[in-house]
């Protein structure tokens, strides 16, 4: 008996056993041309050669994450109501006795504020936008505008955390890990999944490394965090006073000396330690390389904003990401903080604004004239929206928003969505009244876009097949060009 | 270029040599004889048909339930006439035809499901299992371990111990032979880093050659075990399991004192108090009868995970979200199942409903702890209830934990509410969707628990779980302690021994370590001292051609698998070597170099960790477990190396290979200090260059270099030298690296020379692999 239930194990370990030497599904894809008798008849066959499960309409992703939660209600959602009722209570026939933070729950009235902020229509879909936004504006045509997004949690760390994971807790992958995993990296030199931080004026909440953490996935998959100093991925520089011949003159010995060790172990894992020696060598080429933003053309610097030439601003963090994508990295994710406008939310916004507004558009224009839009897919948005009654006083000037999970707006640019304006809120722009689209809808049309089933891009650990979309999720068709 | 390629091509024949190997045992092996529920069906129905003919009653398609005979062998709900499986004729079984079926309106799993359809060799093990009566088995994991009599071996020389006859039985029937033992050099290595995560000395080493006596290695593991370096050894998985951290996590992340929790399990480990007391106390130390500050301490197992410090967040859904992650911790780290998923369902794969689950649950419900105590602004360093330890206890009782300040100490631990607060099932596992009342019970498809025996509370708890009868408690120890030294358990998913995790390599070999281990006393030391002096772990790591081609995953062990050391024993390697470690157990976790604006970079600006204050002195150079851990940020070095996040608990740590990882060893100012602290001992030594290359060689491989080794690394050294003597290399800029003072007494050329061969030294596969 104990012949036979040993080879149960091995079929079933065929798997790991990939995991270890490779790089995920997606690079055995790329291996399994040179071993084609890899894959028999087994479940991962069917996911590994299978990928793409059909033709991507997108081969990358850049993810520009508005940490905080910017308020649609100032932003693209006009609701002209709350202006009409200003100051009023928020009718209970609208709030249906939703359950609110601790932040305003305790408040007696729950005044309507009508936003500060001019609205226009612009483009074919006459969409609505603010008068904080004049570069978005501009380039409305190429926008897929989601008003009807909603989420699950209430407070910034699950609502993030749930975005980029799928679940508001549980140390899951993030959606960039995912996508390295079943796609795998276009670029021998660069990280599949990249990460970009910067921080705007306004009230601020952190980020945290877990929300690009690989999760149960190999470490391969975990994002990099690209950061504004000197270091651009940390320990990338040599140290001082070592050259780029005097790291090869050290490799090289290095491999001599390691070669020493496999003749005696003959254990394949100490070649395939020289080899990650090597990525990390031409890492330390390429990235600089591509960080290096002084030698952009004035034309790109003017089309960004001077804020560009700033490392570390999100203007500068939106042209890194377009040379990322350009050069194969398949998720780039970036996070401005700074949108959470709990108490002086009209002076807070306008100094947010100003750090995205020109450089988002920018990026969208930019990837246009470079032939790259469509297959470059772009996200602006946030955790979840804001309430549309004030928290705190409100006064003529001032006002303050809370968390909103309900409904907000998002957008996506490029990579095969369909531009326009997708579901409405109700005239209070508290409740969806068409077309919601959930945080797992919205994860399953963007995998959709890049070629792979939600349901199919599994990876099985402690018993269970896990998914980006856990359990739920559907493509939304209606925002797919 | 040629020789990578070569390497790579290399990589790729042996995965076509294992892949077609592994392909071979499925399409051409021949069906066993006998086909075993446990063994070769039961994997097959929980991974294709259990989510939807399973233990979940919400999610039952057809009224069909396979886990369980009686269900299985009625008639069909919807069929009528028709029954799934019928003892002893295939023919007859309407399971036989789905599975086998083209027909998608017909063939099971469904099209839908995406689980594939299965192969005619799971056809047919289906098939003949049937015929052969069909008998269903209880779960293995599930049924208590009993000792099997010692398989008789061949090669009975090979043996030294109980372990090494089951090891070698299945060698000799798989037709491998195991390696000789290692060399003693690399033997050194290997117990020296796993009994306490440190490299042996030069003298230890010497004093090891030196003894040629059949007890020389039985002794050294005897002093290696009286070491106090491997309590913080030890601690260190258990800190994974415990999900240990310096900071609150969520968004503001601010600072906690949970180390004194830290400083006890170092303690315990080194005191060896025995596994069952270990986990009653930590479970339930506060219900024990005259409960000491210890054992109170220890409770603080349950309360190191996450704390919101969020304005606004709601009371109680974090006080719900914090008995989700203490029920996970207990169930995963120490009963090695996957309940989680019962708490929005009943488990798809195994017998735990969702009843179960919050029955479990309930036992944690009880305590004062709050979901929210205030935001960052009004953040103490430990959330109630609250343990305070005074100078006065540190003197007494508590004088392990290590804190030169007087004031006294406080520490999140458990406590009881002095009347019972009910608990509900929770619909779909929301806060605020209360459900049927549930009373306090232990998962009962592991061990009943018997109220006679057990008082329903944590403390009947405990006992429940170290109970004589529970099938679990040692056999999930064993198992990690198991996986501590052979880099995977006997039971490969550590952390799930239900039907969808992994059956035992050794499953005879697992139940007798279990039951040996009770029956003495839950002795820990007792364990490892088993393991490490067995055949099997002594063996040389050496891989042949053979073993490639028969056993690439190392499942039978005919070689010690080769092993990167862990995160922080990285860290340990290379500040040992240097003579930089600073020796001192336990105390408040530190910070030393990390790369600039990393925490400020993600935080939200608010609390006293939104910015890194680096350590100086001693505090830099403290081994790797006392390394501040920061939940939101933890630090990159470590993470890099596949060490916790500590966000959850977690029973097993990958173990990968990434170009970031070489980027840490080669420009680390950790590392390089490190490399020219030893160069400059190592200068100031009466030796010529041969040698001190040669001892450093010595101090981080762990071994004299060959002659071509010694080769290759002077060739280096002196081409180095005559690049700094030539100025074509800057010496002083070179050495310019870390706070420990430079020797300025030394020729900083040559310093810098032997600083780099070090460096290379440093980035040897072999000095971060036992």
């Amino acid at each position: 008996m104990q012949k036979e239930f040993l080879e149960h194990k091995l079929n079933i370990n065929r798997r790991r056993f990939l995991t270890q030497v490779g790089m995920g599904i997606g690079g055995a894809a790329l291996g399994s041309l040179l071993m084609p008798d890899l894959f028999g008849k087994s479940e991962e066959e069917m996911i590994m050669t299978g990928l793409p499960h059909f033709a991507p309409k997108a081969k990358r992703i850049i993810y520009l994450f508005q940490n905080g939660a910017p308020s649609q209600l100032d932003l693209f959602d006009y609701k002209p109501m709350l202006q009409q009722m200003y100051g009023q209570d928020l009718p209970a026939s609208i709030r249906m006795g939703q359950r609110l933070t601790g932040m305003t729950a305790g408040q007696e009235k729950f005044p309507l504020a009508g936003t500060a902020f001019q609205f226009n229509q612009y483009g074919a879909a006459r969409a609505w936008i603010s008068e904080l936004l004049p570069h978005t504006s501009k380039v409305v045509d190429d926008l897929c505008i989601v008003r009807s997004m909603y989420t699950e949690a209430i407070n910034h760390d699950p609502a993030l955390t749930f975005f980029q994971t799928g679940a508001q807790v549980g140390n899951r992958p993030s959606m960039g890990s995912w996508l390295s995993y079943g796609l795998g990296s276009e670029n021998k030199n660069l990280p599949a999944f990249c990460v970009l931080l910067s921080r705007g004026r306004g009230n601020g909440q952190g980020v945290y490394s877990k929300l690009w953490s690989n999760g149960f996935l190999d470490s391969f998959h975990q994002g990099v965090q690209f950061s504004s100093g000197d270091n651009p991925v940390l320990y990338l520089n040599n140290p001082e006073g070592i050259d780029k011949a005097d790291r090869r003159r050290m490799l090289d010995k290095l491999a001599a000396l390691n070669d020493e060790s496999y003749k005696e172990f003959g254990d394949p894992e100490i070649t395939a330690k020289v080899q990650q020696y090597e990525m990390a060598y031409r890492m330390q080429t390429a990235v600089p390389d591509i960080t290096d933003l002084s030698k952009e053309p004035e034309d790109i610097i003017k089309l960004y904003g001077p804020d560009c030439l700033t490392p570390g601003t999100y203007a500068a963090n939106c042209l890194l990401a377009r040379k990322l994508s350009e050069n194969g990295v398949r998720f780039i994710q970036l996070y401005h903080q700074g949108w959470d406008g709990h108490n002086n939310l009209p002076s807070e916004i306008k100094g947010q604004c100003q750090d995205v507004d020109q450089a988002s558009a920018a990026l969208i224009t930019d990837l246009k004239q470079r032939g790259l839009l469509d297959e470059t897919l772009v996200i602006w948005g946030g955790e979840f929206g804001r309430t549309n009654y004030c928290q705190g006083v409100l006064t003529k000037e001032n006002y303050g928003r809370d968390h909103h999970p309900r409904c907000f707006t998002i957008w996506m640019a490029g990579g095969g969505v369909k531009p326009g304006v997708y579901g409405e809120t109700d005239e209070f722009g508290y409740n969806i009244i068409k077309d919601p689209v959930h945080v797992h809808d919205f994860h399953a049309t963007v995998l959709h876009l890049m070629g792979l089933d939600h349901e199919k891009l599994t990876f099985k650990y402690l018993g269970r097949r896990f998914r980006l979309t856990d359990v739920a999720g559907k493509v939304v068709n209606g925002l797919i060009a | 270029m040629n020789r990578l390629l070569a390497c790579t091509l290399f990589i790729f024949a042996v995965i076509v040599t294992a892949a077609s190997c592994f392909n071979k045992g499925m399409s051409e092996g021949a069906l066993p004889k006998n086909v075993s529920y446990n063994f070769h069906i039961r994997p097959i129905l929980s991974d294709k048909c259990f989510k939807c003919h399973g233990p979940d009653a919400g999610h039952r398609e057809a009224g069909l339930r396979l886990d369980l005979a009686d269900s299985a062998y009625a008639p069909l709900r919807d069929t009528k006439g028709a029954f799934a499986i019928v003892p002893g004729k295939p023919e007859l079984s309407e399971l036989i035809k789905r599975i086998s079926s083209t027909d998608s309106a017909i063939v099971m799993p469904t099209p839908e499901s995406h689980l594939g359809a299965l192969s005619e060799y799971e056809i047919d093990l289906f098939k003949k299992w049937i015929k052969q009566g069909a008998k269903y088995e209880p779960h293995w994991a599930f049924t208590a371990p009993v000792k099997a009599p010692l398989p008789e071996v061949k090669n009975k020389k090979w043996v030294k111990n109980e372990i090494d006859r089951f090891i070698l039985a299945k060698l000799e029937e798989e037709g491998l032979e195991p390696n000789d033992e290692a060399d003693k050099e690399r033997l050194l290595k290997r117990v020296s880093f796993d009994l306490t995560g440190l490299p042996p000395s030069i003298e230890l080493m010497d004093r090891f050659l030196a003894d040629k006596s059949d007890a020389a290695y039985e002794n050294m593991v005897n002093a290696l075990l009286q070491l106090p370096q491997y309590g913080e050894k030890m601690a260190v998985h258990w800190m994974d399991v415990a999900r240990y951290a310096d900071s609150y996590g969520y968004q503001d992340d601010n600072i906690r004192t949970q180390w004194p929790w830290r400083d006890w399990v170092i303690y315990a480990f080194n005191k060896n108090i025995p596994y069952d007391e270990f986990i009653t106390w930590q479970v339930a130390g506060d219900l024990l009868p005259q409960a000491t500050k210890e054992n109170i301490l220890a409770t603080g197992f349950f309360r190191n995970h996450k704390y919101t410090e969020e304005g606004g967040v709601i009371d109680e859904e974090y006080r719900i979200e914090y008995l989700i992650d203490k029920t996970k911790t207990f169930t995963k780290g120490i009963l090695g199942i996957t309940i989680e998923c019962a708490q929005c369902h009943d488990h798809k794969y195994d017998p735990f409903s969702q009843k179960d689950y919050y029955s479990l649950l309930a036992f944690f419900n009880n305590t004062k702890e709050k979901g929210f105590e205030g935001d960052v602004t009004a953040s103490q360093p430990a959330k109630n209830p609250v343990l305070t330890i005074t100078a006065e206890d540190r003197k007494n009782l508590l004088n392990y934990i290590n804190s030169k300040d007087t004031n006294a100490l406080m520490v999140s631990v458990m406590g009881e509410l002095d009347t019972l607060r009910k608990t509900y099932v929770l619909n779909r596992g929301v806060y605020d969707q209360p459900g049927v009342e549930v009373q306090a019970s232990a998962v009962k498809a592991v061990m009943k628990f018997d109220t006679a025996k057990f008082p329903r509370n944590r403390l009947g708890l405990a006992k429940w779980t170290v109970d004589r009868n529970n099938p679990l408690t040692a056999r999930v120890f064993v198992n990690q302690v198991w996986q501590e030294f052979f880099g995977k358990g006997l039971v490969k998913t550590s952390g799930d021994f239900g039907m969808q995790g992994e059956l035992p390599s050794h499953p005879e070999l697992l139940d007798w370590l279990a039951v040996d281990f009770m029956e003495n006393g839950w002795d820990i030391k007792r364990l490892v001292k088993q393991i490490v002096t067995s055949a099997a772990y002594r063996q040389s790591a050496k891989v042949t051609q053979q073993h490639l081609q028969k056993d690439p995953e190392n499942i039978y062990l005919a070689r010690s698998p080769r092993q990167r050391l862990k995160a922080e024993f990285i860290r340990d390697m290379y500040l040992s070597c240097s003579g930089l470690l600073v020796r001192t157990i336990g105390g408040a976790s530190v910070k030393p170099y990390q790369p600039k604006g990393i925490w400020e970079a993600a935080s939200s600006g608010r609390g006293v960790l939104a910015t890194y204050r680096q350590d100086h002195n001693e505090a830099l150079y403290r081994r790797g477990l006392y390394n501040f851990i920061k939940l939101t940020v933890p630090p990159p070095n470590m993470i890099m190396f596949d060490a916790s996040n500590r966000d959850q608990c977690e029973v097993k740590r990958l173990k990968t290979n990434t170009p970031l990882q070489a980027l840490i060893m080669m420009n680390d100012p950790a590392v390089l200090e490190a490399s020219r602290v030893l160069a400059q001992q190592l200068l100031g030594e009466q030796s010529t260059v041969e040698e001190k290359i040669n001892k450093a060689f010595r101090l981080i491989i762990c071994r004299q270099p060959s002659a071509t080794e010694k080769k290759i690394v002077k060739a280096y050294y002196d081409e180095q030298l005559q690049l700094f003597q030539l100025n074509k290399l800057n010496a002083a800029v070179t050495l310019k690296v870390g706070e420990y003072p430079l020797n300025k007494q030394l020729n900083a050329q040559q310093l810098a020379a032997v600083m780099k061969t070090i460096n290379t030294i440093y980035n040897l596969e072999e000095a971060i692999v036992k």
